[in-house]
């Protein structure tokens, strides 16, 4: 087993794997970005370095400065948590290079799934079922009208590097084709600096339903069964489930032995999910594969009862798997929100800032992983996902009502969250009913908004007197503006000028 | 203590007083059973007439939100014998003083005629707005010189509704 393990992530994950090498007795590095030192992830680890300014591709996506760290540290193996360098095969080569174990697939299975249009010649080999389309890349405009014509519209333009919808495009008739084809083309040219985009049948409104796997490096590979993943915005994952409400047992067989194949096929180790498009005859095909931890991985933990981070951690020191195809059960149902710090009055843009107030629910059948704390502030250089709060229950309507039972209990003061949207989403009849596709979401925020009662007026304004004589003295939250989180120490005198305000009122009693 | 608050434009005045850990509490005149424990910094535990309430704070160097429930309020409080709320006292209760319509709505009731006589707080008329009846309460102690809206009628934010000498 590995002495020391590297985080090469920030927020909630890497505080999510930090606790895992706590966990399994082995020793965490954590590394900090200029505005990360306060960040809960650096509190956590055993040791912390930094490694450079805020931007990102100066820092948590320097492959350089991270091998430093691990030489530095003497880590004997980095986990790449997810986003980042998680899929980065040049960065899972450096690291063979330089000694130390990468948490995660080989070069090969990373460099094979990374492009789209390459693993889906390889899976096209391995008899998986695909949506309709080209395997390779569009040479010209003839060649695209040639193939959509084949297909049918509507048709799907998709950049082979993708991801997160960038260089993606929905045509409905030909004449539409050629300019969406220009737009998509140097859309994924200035996204991911390649310009190849594939064509695909359009399947309209399908459900995304992803099946976990794991590979240890002995040739076990199992499917650890599916999650549904189809409430999304902007491509976005917002809140995902497990097991999907319309998966049975045979359905979810079927698409774990092509999941396994999948995983197969590309020789791949440690944990990877597959992607699947499901449409309205629960017929499945395959999208893509990720090959890291996924950001939802907490609902298959709560359904299998199996740790994730642990058991990825074990195969990369080349454990076998501890437990065959036939003992993985699947026990209750598991629904993740992501608590963002976005403004839902501001079309959820991010809406960074400091975190006056937390009150953090609990009690059964309540997980959170979150990588923020009170009085931390929320910095405006990352993605502003600062927690998931995941609800276990029995069945389905247990979770829900547990998860709305703890957004009750939650409070975030001093930032706007994405709160609303998710009392919106689990009071929402269809979600209740199971009935959701990716335009799902789209569809709810479109409808009349849920109208909050606003009948305690009276109740504020004695509050408000309350608080009055209770709290007379307290020091408003903006004094701390002045970046607490900086490694300087404008924090403390922000802190420190408080501090005197206050005195100075005592002496005034 | 007396305090001048408002919660969503809303005027309230709310006479809060504890005396050995008892609280005595009167909003708009009437007497409110209750019981408060700070909970922790900006967050308040109340019970008013048996039922129980969460109540957070949030603020920044200008303004101040009241959360109770899922709703979020606005809240401005001012305390009559501070002296910068003596001050806009004492300016408000110089000269003619109008009463505005916040939110576009209707008025349902005319509650008070011409050259009555009224007191601070006391409610001249109602308007309902996005559902929600809104008082509009004299500014000061006084004569209504004018009432400009009657009973039915549609209003704009910035219409003036009555007019308090």
């Amino acid at each position: 087993m590995f002495k020391k393990i590297l985080v090469a992530n920030r927020g909630e994950i890497a505080v999510r794997v930090i606790r895992a090498c706590r966990e399994l007795g082995i020793h965490s590095v954590a590394i900090f970005s200029d505005v990360d030192r306060a960040a809960l992830h650096v509190r956590k680890a055993d040791e912390a370095y930094h490694i450079g300014p805020a931007a990102a591709a100066e820092s948590y996506l320097n492959i350089e400065k991270i091998l430093d760290v691990a030489k530095l540290s003497g880590a004997d193996a980095i986990h790449p948590g997810y986003g980042f360098l998680s899929e980065n095969a040049k960065f899972a080569q450096a690291c063979a290079d330089a000694g130390v174990k990468f948490i995660g697939p080989t070069v090969a299975s990373m460099e094979m799934m990374g492009s789209k249009t390459r693993a889906r010649q390889h899976m096209d080999v391995a008899g998986v079922p695909f949506v309709p389309g080209t395997s390779r890349g569009l040479e010209s405009a003839k060649e695209a009208e040639q193939a959509a014509a084949k297909i049918g519209y509507p048709v799907m333009l998709k950049a082979a590097a993708g991801g997160g919808g960038k260089g993606m495009r929905l045509v409905h008739r030909p004449e539409e084709l050629n300019p969406a084809l220009e737009a998509a083309q140097s859309e994924a040219q200035r996204a991911f600096g390649d310009g190849e985009v594939y064509l695909e049948k359009a399947i309209v409104n399908p459900r995304h339903i992803e099946i976990q796997v794991l590979a240890d490096e002995h040739g076990n590979t199992v499917y650890l069964g599916e999650r549904e993943c189809s409430i999304q915005r902007r491509h976005q994952k917002v809140l995902e489930e497990a097991p999907s409400p319309i998966v049975d047992a045979d359905l979810r067989r079927r698409m774990g032995e092509v999941a396994v194949r999948v995983a197969k096929a590309a020789s791949y180790t440690n944990a990877g999910t597959v992607e699947f498009l499901v449409d309205h005859d629960k017929n499945f095909y395959f999208l893509e594969m990720n090959t890291r931890l996924q950001v939802e991985h907490p609902v298959t933990e709560l359904i299998t009862g199996l740790d994730l981070v642990h058991l990825q951690i074990r195969i990369a020191a080349g454990e076998k798997l501890p437990f065959a195809q036939e003992d993985v059960r699947i026990r209750g149902h598991a629904i993740e929100c992501r608590i963002y710090a976005e403004d839902p009055d501001n079309n959820y843009f991010p809406s960074p800032g400091k975190i006056t107030l937390l009150l953090a629910p609990s009690g059964p059948g309540i997980r959170r992983d979150g990588g923020m704390y009170e009085g931390w502030t929320v910095p405006i250089e990352y993605d502003p996902l600062l927690e998931k709060l995941i609800g276990y229950g029995t069945d389905r309507p247990q979770a829900i009502s547990r998860l709305v039972r703890a957004m009750n209990e939650y409070f975030l003061g001093g930032i706007k969250t994405n709160f609303s949207l998710f009392r919106r989403i689990l009071s929402d009849p269809d979600f209740r009913a199971g009935k959701v596709d990716t335009g799902y979401l789209d569809r709810l925020m479109e409808s009349a908004p849920h109208v909050v009662k606003r009948g305690d007026a009276g109740i504020a304004a004695i509050a408000a007197g309350i608080f009055a004589i209770l709290e007379p003295a307290a020091v408003p939250a903006s004094e701390g503006k002045l970046s607490p989180n900086a490694a300087n120490g404008t924090g403390s005198e922000a802190a420190a000028a408080g501090w005197k305000r206050a005195a100075r009122i005592e002496a005034l009693k | 203590m007396i305090y001048d608050i408002t919660i969503d434009g809303k005027s309230f005045r709310l006479e809060l007083d504890r005396t050995d850990e008892r609280w005595h509490c009167r909003l708009d005149g009437r007497m409110v059973r209750m019981d408060a424990v700070l909970a922790r910094r900006d967050v308040l535990s109340v019970l008013i007439e048996g039922k129980a309430y969460e109540i957070k704070r949030e603020r920044t160097a200008t303004d101040m939100h009241l959360w109770v429930g899922g709703a979020r309020y606005a809240a401005e409080l001012r305390d009559p014998r501070s002296l910068r709320s003596r001050k806009t006292a004492a300016e408000d209760e110089k000269g003619p003083k109008k009463l505005f319509a916040a939110m576009p709505g209707k008025v349902v009731r005319v509650l008070i005629r011409e050259q009555d006589e009224v007191a601070a707080g006391q409610s001249i008329l109602v308007v309902e707005a996005m559902k929600m009846q809104n008082e509009i309460k004299s500014p000061k102690k006084g004569t209504v010189q004018k009432i400009v809206v009657s009973e039915g009628a549609n209003v704009n934010p910035g219409d003036v509704l009555a007019i308090v000498e």
